[in-house]
């Protein structure tokens, strides 16, 4: 007889280490199976986890690659904290993208300090507006938020798809699905000459504070974790319910928005049908792996980030497959969910005794 | 702190070993934007790949690589690991490769179907498709019977229009009733998009499917319905061996053979190279028997016209939709208006995309 019973005395400490302890197996998990394809696992593991970042170009890289995951993730915490599920991050990025290329083009070789801040705020305002609407159509009519955003995705991609291929097109660019190079003035400054690393590091660093600075210490913070732990008790003490799950779709859209408006003016300088290597969804990841906490899913955005650098090493020093970086962000997931199980719940082993039976 | 101090100093040191024992090695290496099963594009540039390995060059690989901002830093660390010659082999590259080829002047590049070479350590490469279309339209033009031709189309760049245009040509001078349908799928990848394209176009009574996209996709569908198809990229015969007339293949194997000992010897040179049937980048799957011995006798023939210079895809009089001449009876199109070539020539239904 095996017995599964709830644990009541979780310790916060230890609820906050199985992350780490995930990491530990995966790495382990990992080992393994670069063992089973025939590779030195100790070989592949350091190819995969420390070659990537063992220079100024490589941690600049990192940072590139974690600074939308961080962003979007933040955004997606306020969401899931409150129960709401939004899981269409990567159309609200498309989207924030969209309405900030947008602007950028309308700005094409214009000068002014001020080009590049309207271009992200518009950016975030396009990602906000985009996610209002699941948010109103769960408020006002009942509908279900997971479908709803999962399918604007599909509605943002097919805009961009619209747009690139048609009026926004380079008129120079010989029908390519691709907008104009974007002027100088509309791109994120580059921090370090030769480094790719720009200035949306402080976006997302400004955004981490204000979003602990919102969860941890404002009434409206306190209203979202209580309707996280319980609905019932957040209606009872009389909280707007309403108003509270457009504010957190709209915070979340906003942050996505500006990840999405954060990549084409900083690494990918125009518009085209290929802005995000599905971060919306990876950021789900990262938000849970950062146990919801601004602060854990920093870290978690530059370990997850690290995976999809590390499995560009691994290809290319040892060729290992290319999809080990997913199976790494599989992994990750499944023994934090597995840690996580066995932390909330105590199993329990009985002999079998006669009686009762 | 210390500990971890010695650590990191330990592998800078092995990754500096690491770059001075690789450069005395000349090494290839290859940037796919799919993955190396796709059975078209990227398996065919795979297959490119190992022409090479087998010369005893050591070659990599980096496999998926997004066209957005990742495609960079893989090039870039291609670049930075010591190998000599990179082909970067999607549009999408096109300006990552230049930017990267800016940091490295003694690493060559070649990128595939652009036309950006701001450098001088980069070349551009192409393959004619549009010749073993005219090959296509012609078989496809006599083995309709509902003349009606359906063509799933990528996206309306010059290499797309190029092709639906050469095949329709084609077609027409052996069946002047011929009608080419276009479905645009706006994806180079997409096998449920493209089967849905294939249904459409055999549900508007096409009876011959062909298609610019990458998957397997249409000639199954086609299989499937009991129309004719062709493969695209890679002989794709066996996922439709009794529908399919013949495949498109893209050898690029000799072209990467070729460079790479250029750049080995030191004799590589900045061009672009556009080859088509004559030099072999674009070649022919075995044609199906059961177009008949005549048909295959001519469309071998029409093959080696066309290999020799005698026939010319593009001959003249051409006209567009409305009717207005563009190439003149007498002459050929020439490589410029073929390189930007954004109109449909006449018997093709519909408008391009804009």
């Amino acid at each position: 007889m095996i017995k599964i019973e709830k644990r009541n005395d979780v310790s916060r400490s230890i609820y906050f280490l199985t992350p780490i302890l995930a990491i530990f197996l995966t790495l382990i998990g990992g080992g393994i199976i670069f063992y089973i394809l025939g590779f030195n696992p100790i070989e592949a593991l350091k190819f995969f986890f420390i070659t990537p970042i063992s220079d100024l170009y490589g941690l600049s890289e990192l940072l590139v690659k974690a600074t939308p995951l961080c962003l979007i993730a933040i955004g997606l915490s306020f969401c899931f904290k409150s129960n709401n599920w939004n899981i269409g991050a990567e159309g609200q990025l498309i989207f924030g993208g969209i309405v900030g290329g947008g602007v950028a083009l309308l700005f094409y070789n214009h000068d002014g300090f001020y080009v590049l801040p309207i271009i992200i705020l518009s950016g975030a305002i396009g990602g906000m507006l985009f996610a209002m609407i699941p948010a109103i159509l769960k408020t006002y009519f009942n509908t279900n938020e997971i479908l709803v955003s999962l399918m604007l995705v599909y509605v943002a991609k097919l805009l961009l798809d619209y747009l690139v291929v048609g009026p926004w097109s380079n008129p120079e660019g010989f029908n390519f699905p691709e907008t104009r190079q974007f002027s100088e003035s509309a791109r994120m400054p580059i921090l370090f000459d030769g480094l790719r690393i720009h200035a949306g590091i402080f976006i997302t660093l400004i955004t981490v504070f204000l979003s602990w600075l919102i969860l941890y210490k404002t009434y409206l913070g306190f209203q979202i974790k209580v309707s996280g732990l319980s609905l019932k008790t957040a209606k009872y003490a009389g909280f707007k319910g309403k108003t509270m799950i457009i504010i957190v779709f709209m915070i979340s859209g906003a942050c996505a928005g500006l990840a999405g408006v954060g990549e084409i003016t900083g690494p990918i300088g125009q518009l085209h049908r290929n802005i995000s290597p599905d971060y919306g969804f990876t950021a789900i990841i990262v938000a849970f792996l950062g146990r919801l906490n601004p602060v854990g899913i920093i870290f978690a955005s530059l370990i997850v980030a690290l995976t999809y650098l590390g499995a560009e090493t691994a290809q290319i020093f040892l060729q290992v497959p290319k999809y080990t970086g997913q199976v790494f962000q599989g992994m990750i997931l499944f023994f934090l969910l597995g840690s996580d199980y066995l932390l909330f719940f105590k199993i329990k082993f009985l002999g079998l005794k006669k009686n009762e039976l | 702190m210390y500990k971890l101090f010695l650590r990191s100093l330990i592998s800078v040191l092995f990754l500096l070993g690491f770059s001075l024992n690789a450069n005395a090695e000349f090494k290839v290496g290859f940037v796919y934007v799919g993955p190396t099963g796709d059975h078209g594009w990227t398996y065919q540039h795979h297959e490119g790949r190992n022409a090479v390995e087998a010369l005893g060059i050591k070659t990599t690989y980096v496999e998926s690589v997004p066209e957005g901002a990742d495609a960079e830093r893989v090039i870039r660390q291609l670049a930075q690991s010591g190998h000599d010659l990179i082909f970067t082999t999607s549009f999408g590259y096109m300006d990552p490769t230049n930017k990267v080829a800016k940091d490295f002047p003694n690493v060559k590049f070649e990128h595939a179907t652009g036309y950006k070479r701001e450098h001088s350590n980069v070349s551009t490469y192409s393959a004619r498709f549009y010749e073993g279309r005219t090959l296509l339209g012609h078989m496809a033009g006599k083995m309709t019977k509902t003349n009606t031709i359906g063509y799933i189309a990528s996206f309306p760049i010059p290499e797309v229009i190029r092709g639906i245009n050469a095949m329709t040509l084609a077609a027409q001078k052996v069946n002047p009733d011929i009608k080419t349908k276009i479905v645009w799928v706006f994806t180079w990848y997409d096998p449920g998009k493209e089967s849905e394209a294939a249904q459409a176009l055999i549900d508007q009574g096409a009876d011959i499917i062909m298609q610019h996209t990458d998957s397997t996709a249409p000639v199954q569908v086609a299989e499937k319905a009991g129309v004719w198809s062709f493969g695209q990229a890679s002989d794709m015969q066996r996922f439709a061996p009794k529908s399919i007339l013949t495949s498109i293949i893209d050898d690029w194997a000799p072209y990467y053979v070729e460079r790479s000992i250029a750049a080995r010897d030191g004799t590589w040179k900045q061009q672009d190279t556009w080859h088509g049937l004559k030099e072999g980048m674009v070649a022919m799957a075995p044609y199906n028997s059961a177009m008949g011995s005549d048909l295959i006798k001519e469309v071998e023939q029409l093959q080696k016209d066309l290999a020799s210079g005698k026939a010319h895809s593009f001959t003249g009089p051409i006209y567009d939709q409305k009717g207005n001449i563009l190439v003149a009876e007498g002459s050929v199109a020439d490589d410029g208006m073929l390189a930007g070539m954004n109109v449909y020539v006449k018997g093709v239904e519909g408008d391009i995309p804009q």
